[in-house]
């Protein structure tokens, strides 16, 4: 903050010299300069922060009427659904609310991989957004957990068990994480505890994310940095106003589900209460994890052990350090793709790949929706393989063969150009 | 003795100097360190079963009920544990198994103390659902044993993995004989 802004106000100067909230929130919100060709893709950052304000909001009322034991967490959680006075709203908002939250947050990380948000100097922006991501996935399957339902029982135990995988301590590190012998009542008071906690987490990350997106200032979609103040708007009103339109229309589509699908996202199983002796015929996490859930079961039995020549991890191993290797890998990013044009849209070969990667993405979806059977276990191995191919060979292969299109001089010289040649026509 | 270090006073002194005070600060801070790591203990401790949890550690069944062909299923330590009295032709068959390409090698004599009575934690050693195979009704797999549904792993008459993602064998818990009718599990 090199210079305090001038309040006529008294008491906002009186605070102001104190402790300077509003010369920041005016250099940060209002006059901080954008560049001032983004599009509708660049909301979804602000959309994001609105969806984890109403999750904590509508959370903390929910926790008011939830109590976190096995043998009253799923008749809570209908109290709150038919006495509660709006407790309906609050837990449709708050379940439909992850789902939001995952659909807001993956169109973010894609705009991202697009124009290549992630290259220097915005890495750290990147890699803390990639913490973002894990710690949401964290707090979504804890949150999953507290209405106790069959579908909440098992992937608690199918999830946990997935650390078991770990050699020698793996057995004595799930019994730490169950407080038992299996997922039980411990179980569910540890993650409600975190399931609380973890919000809070993800809302100090975020904030050091908008710090270090302030520092670098924002991509946009030529991907070329700001030059001088004639590429750039003032944040109030021009996306103050830009983001509010995005958010009309999310809120739309946020409402649309709450009010006349609130179970579309969901599992009927889980309206069943959790029975640790009977295991519902076909476990399968929420649309979110979809993806993730194939690509740990993708991986073959004694895959690595066959490459090597001996078995040195098991394929239970091999899956659930895909799974996780599937988002660390966005961590690496940044130096994997060696191309020295941030945008898509001057990468003709890059551009297709993008796409071919959400196509990718939504393949994975599809199988990790289905049982592991039949033409669903080729696809899967197909879709994990090429999803690591992208990233480890690909996008450090591209940056060397593909020529990119010629970059325009700066974000204003498209625009004036164009302005410049119609003029000539006309 | 010139040569001696001397305190910044400018004087010899045998006493302790400022450079044993700095010394001591980083014992400190050492000593600290530790005790605040070993305070780590107790808190990922209190994470682990409680003495409560851990006093529910053992079952007694009753065996007579139990018809041979039947299998039941009880609760110890939260998880199901299967009990079938197998027939000769079962006992035939597990036994046969042995010498089959095993993942999890393990003969049939090995999982069971009395033949007729095979008893193992009903929990699929993959990712911890719970295999069919315990009803008449139920599919048993392609080893006529029990098989899991998440995940599609086969466990033979002998409770071991022959197919499917699964590393091991369904485990066998510790368990004694009180009498022929009778048996404590943990």
């Amino acid at each position: 903050m090199a210079t305090r802004t001038e309040f006529k106000n008294p008491l906002v100067r009186w605070v102001d010299e104190r402790l300077p909230v509003f010369t920041y929130m005016d250099h940060e919100y209002n006059r901080f300069p954008m560049p001032k060709n983004l599009n509708y893709l660049w909301s979804f950052g602000a959309l994001a922060s609105i969806v984890l304000v109403v999750m904590i909001v509508t959370g903390v009322m929910l926790a008011m009427q939830y109590t976190a034991h096995v043998d009253f967490a799923f008749e809570s959680v209908e109290r709150i659904m038919r006495d509660v006075n709006y407790g309906w709203l609050l837990r449709y908002l708050h379940m439909n609310g992850g789902s939001m939250f995952f659909i807001v947050v993956y169109i973010h990380v894609f705009r991202g991989l697009y124009y290549g948000s992630y290259k220097a100097p915005r890495e750290l922006l990147w890699m803390l957004g990639v913490i973002i991501l894990l710690l949401m996935m964290a707090t979504a399957f804890m949150g999953y957990v507290l209405p106790w339902g069959q579908m909440s029982f098992w992937a608690a135990t199918v999830i946990t068990n997935l650390f078991s995988a770990i050699p020698w301590i793996g057995d004595a590190i799930v019994t730490w994480l169950w407080g038992g012998f299996a997922v039980d009542n411990p179980t569910l008071n540890r993650f409600y505890a975190l399931h609380y906690l973890f919000p809070f987490l993800i809302f100090a990350v975020v904030g050091l994310h908008v710090v270090a997106v302030h520092i670098t200032g924002s991509n946009n979609p030529t991907g070329v940095e700001v030059q001088s103040p004639r590429d750039t708007v003032t944040f109030h009103p021009y996306f103050t106003t830009k983001d509010s339109v995005g958010l009309g229309v999310f809120l739309i589509f946020f409402a649309a589900v709450v009010f006349f699908a609130p179970n579309m996202f969901g599992e009927p199983d889980n309206y069943i209460k959790a029975d640790p002796l009977n295991t519902p015929p076909h476990i399968v996490p929420e649309w979110y994890f979809l993806p993730y859930y194939a690509i740990l079961r993708a991986v073959p039995d004694n895959f690595i052990g066959s490459w090597i020549g001996f078995v040195l991890v098991d394929a239970k191993l091999a899956g659930v350090i895909a799974m996780f290797g599937s988002i660390l890998v966005l961590l690496l990013v940044p130096w994997l793709d060696t191309s020295k044009v941030r945008s898509a849209r001057y990468r003709p070969i890059y551009k297709w790949f993008f796409w071919i990667l959400v196509v990718d993405c939504i393949v994975l979806g599809w199988v990790g929706a289905n049982p592991p059977e039949g033409k669903f276990i080729a696809i899967g191995r197909l879709a994990t393989a090429y999803y690591f191919a992208h990233f480890l060979i690909l996008m450090p292969l591209l940056g060397k063969f593909e020529r990119p299109l010629p970059l325009p001089a700066s974000i204003s010289e498209p625009v004036l150009k164009g302005a410049a040649s119609q003029m000539e026509k006309a | 003795m010139a040569d001696k270090a001397q305190t910044p006073e400018g004087h010899e002194d045998d006493g302790p100097t400022r450079r044993d005070f700095l010394d001591l600060s980083l014992a400190t801070i050492v000593v600290g360190a530790a005790g605040t790591a070993l305070f780590a203990w107790p808190i990922i401790d209190s994470m682990n079963p409680a003495a409560d949890v851990l006093a529910l550690a053992t079952v007694e069944v009753d065996l007579s009920a139990i018809e041979v062909g039947q299998s039941i299923t009880i609760k110890w330590r939260g998880k199901p544990v299967f009990i079938r009295r197998r027939t000769e032709a079962e006992i035939a068959e597990a036994r046969a198994d042995d010498a089959a390409d095993l993942k999890d090698p393990q003969t049939d004599a090995e999982r069971v103390q009395k033949p007729e009575w095979l008893v193992m934690v009903g929990v699929c050693t993959h990712l911890g659902c719970i295999p069919l195979g315990q009803k008449p009704s139920d599919p048993k797999g392609d080893y006529g044993g029990w098989f899991c549904p998440c995940h599609g792993s086969h466990y033979d008459l002998s409770g071991r993995i022959r197919l499917g993602p699964a590393p091991r064998n369904l485990p066998v818990p510790q368990y004694t004989f009180l009498d022929d009718s009778a048996i404590r599990i943990g």
